[in-house]
């Protein structure tokens, strides 16, 4: 137990520390560029002259650069009009449609913010340009943008965490009880006189596993309403399809839990694991801040996250109403780990030492 | 008659690291026996009794428990015998009656036979009144007598029965021995551990542990006379103080 008490916390320490950035970046930049002018090919450039944009992706047209934002392959779409550098030399003004993911209202901030920036330097670029030309005195040349927030138009923070709180909840819940279970069975005798029966380990496991699960279910039930009631957030997808998703990945928690259980020998013990990992899935979960700023290993740490995937799934679902093959691939991740886990949890479970 | 035998133990061992627990026991049970498992605490009882009952597997030797193998067979003895520890094992937060059930459900039992079980076992023990009432409220006497129930509830070959009577009155300690010996009458095999030197008389036959090993293994008529003792009490002083 000693060593458990320092050294996991520690190990928080330096994860979440270099983990867990509120910086913004790697943002997934897409572009349609309906000129194909110097000017417009020039503007893309200083886009990918920042280190705070990735992942260029040329679309040809505004379907498909939606549903790329949809399956949440790009953050931000830069729409640049046809005759984009004609009306910039003859009016002296344009303007370029910026579309942003606003699913997490703070990180869309800051990109728009970082959008505006990168667009003011290429202004003043086009001053000096233009005024080399030409000798006459030349007015003020302004791009202006019209950012537009996708899923979240007025950047409503309620809207984003409340989606996300509710995974917590679920989980956190979740894997308490059954951390706590077959451990405080432990203590209190009745696992002994269990395992004197000749009662089967599957039979035990999903004993155990069902009336959490029926409570993480009932949990879900009562956040969503509460969620629609209080906070008025969207319910944009399919309940059923909410409700699917949330049935296997209880199953993941509670195998989590069992776990742990299996492992520990007093409530305490499994108390201090299960919080190590809640608070290590909770602040890599991309709740709080965005998993494409964390470092890559930190980003491979995070696809060993379940709450990372639920709460994808939840806001795809709620916000986006994303439908079944939006998420499959996240449902087929969480299928695995919730059979891996059990599995680990049923073997674990030794009825004789 | 080796069939007549239900427990059968040779030279069976376990160790934790340097320490050795049990060492190289040998014995055997027959069926109907009331058979005292005595010993100072620490003596290696509990962990014996453990290997017997499947949940510890032995270092070496050789056990065969209701006619299965301890190594292979753990879980077919389960379903033979009955378990009662000396840490009070029901679930506490259900009702005398769930208990009931839960159990009878866990070896199989059908609705219909858990449904006369219980019915029976809660007149014999008197405990009409509280048969809905939680296990965790009632004094624990009755919660022994009810667990002792509880652990014949399939009808087990053998019933183990680890320090039954720990922490409970005299009275209770009589009426505990008086369903011991009805189990005994109709064929069921019990095997008992104890620290009460008055009980160990009440055994058919009584072995001794100490340190790991059985020092002593007869009925207790002739114990007394091999250890020139008045009574069991005398025995184990002597045996105990090496």
């Amino acid at each position: 137990m000693l060593p458990i008490i320092f050294v996991l916390p520690l190990l928080q320490l330096v994860i979440l520390s270099n983990a867990a950035t509120f910086e913004v970046q790697h943002i997934k930049f897409g572009f349609i560029d309906n000129d194909h002018s110097v000017s417009s090919r020039a503007l893309i450039e200083k886009f990918q002259a920042s280190t705070y944009f990735d992942v260029f992706t040329n679309f040809p047209s505004n379907s498909q650069a939606s549903k790329a934002m949809l399956k949440g392959e790009i953050d931000v779409v830069l729409d640049i009009p046809q005759f984009f550098e004609r009306d910039l030399q003859k009016e002296k003004q344009n303007h370029v449609g910026v579309t942003i993911n606003a699913i997490d209202g703070a990180a869309a901030g800051v990109e728009n913010v970082y959008i505006t920036q990168i667009i003011q330097n290429y202004n003043q670029h086009l001053k000096v340009d233009l005024q080399q030309i030409s000798d006459q005195k030349t007015q003020a040349i302004r791009i202006e943008t019209i950012p537009l927030f996708w899923y979240n138009e007025t950047l409503n923070y309620k809207t984003f965490m409340v989606p996300g709180i509710l995974v917590l909840l679920v989980s956190m819940i979740t894997l308490f009880l059954s951390g706590m279970n077959i451990v405080r069975e432990k203590e209190i005798g009745t696992l002994e006189q269990i395992n004197v029966t000749p009662i089967k380990k599957s039979q035990f496991i999903i004993g155990k596993l069902f009336p959490f699960w029926v409570i993480g279910m009932g949990l879900l039930t009562v956040g969503l309403l509460l969620a629609k009631v209080i906070f008025d957030v969207p319910m944009l997808g399919s309940l059923v399809l909410m409700y699917a998703y949330t049935s296997i990945y209880i199953l993941v928690i509670l195998g989590i839990g069992l776990f742990i259980s299996n492992f520990t020998d007093t409530q305490q013990q499994a108390m201090f694991i299960a919080w190590f990992f809640v608070v290590i899935f909770i602040l890599m979960s991309g709740l709080f801040t965005p998993i494409e700023s964390m470092p890559p290993w930190a980003q491979l740490v995070t696809e060993f996250n379940p709450i990372k995937y639920y709460v994808e799934v939840m806001r795809m679902v709620m916000l986006k109403g994303s439908g079944f093959l939006d998420i499959l691939p996240l449902l087929i991740k969480t299928l695995l780990y919730a059979i891996v886990m059990n599995g680990l949890a049923v073997w674990s479970y030794k009825k004789t030492t | 008659m080796e069939h007549n035998k239900v427990i059968q133990v040779t030279h069976l061992t376990k160790t934790f690291g340097d320490f050795t627990a049990v060492n190289a026991i040998s014995f055997e049970v027959e069926k109907g026996e009331i058979f005292g498992f005595l010993g100072a605490n620490g003596a290696g009882k509990t962990t014996a009794m453990k290997m017997l009952i499947g949940i510890s597997t032995p270092t070496s030797g050789k056990a065969r428990v209701a006619g299965f193998d301890v190594f292979t067979h753990a879980e077919d003895i389960k379903r033979n015998i009955g378990y009662m520890s000396q840490k009070f094992a029901l679930y506490d937060d259900l009702t005398v009656k769930e208990n009931i059930t839960f159990f009878g459900g866990i070896y199989g039992l059908s609705r219909k036979q858990i449904r006369e079980k219980s019915a029976l076992l809660i007149d014999e023990l008197g405990l009409e009144k509280v048969a809905h009432s939680l296990v965790g409220a009632l004094p624990l006497g009755w919660k022994q007598k009810l667990s002792f129930s509880v652990s014949l509830i399939h009808d087990p070959k053998i019933v183990f029965l680890d320090e039954p009577t720990g922490g409970v009155d005299p009275i209770a300690r009589r009426q505990f021995w008086e369903m011991i010996y009805k189990a005994a009458n109709r064929g069921t095999t019990v095997f008992v551990t104890t620290h009460y030197m008055d009980e160990a008389e009440y055994c058919d036959r009584v072995s001794i542990m100490v340190n790991g090993r059985i020092e002593a293994l007869d009925t207790p008529k002739k114990l007394k006379e091999q250890f020139k003792a008045a009574n069991m009490n005398d025995v184990f002083l002597k045996l105990a103080r090496g």
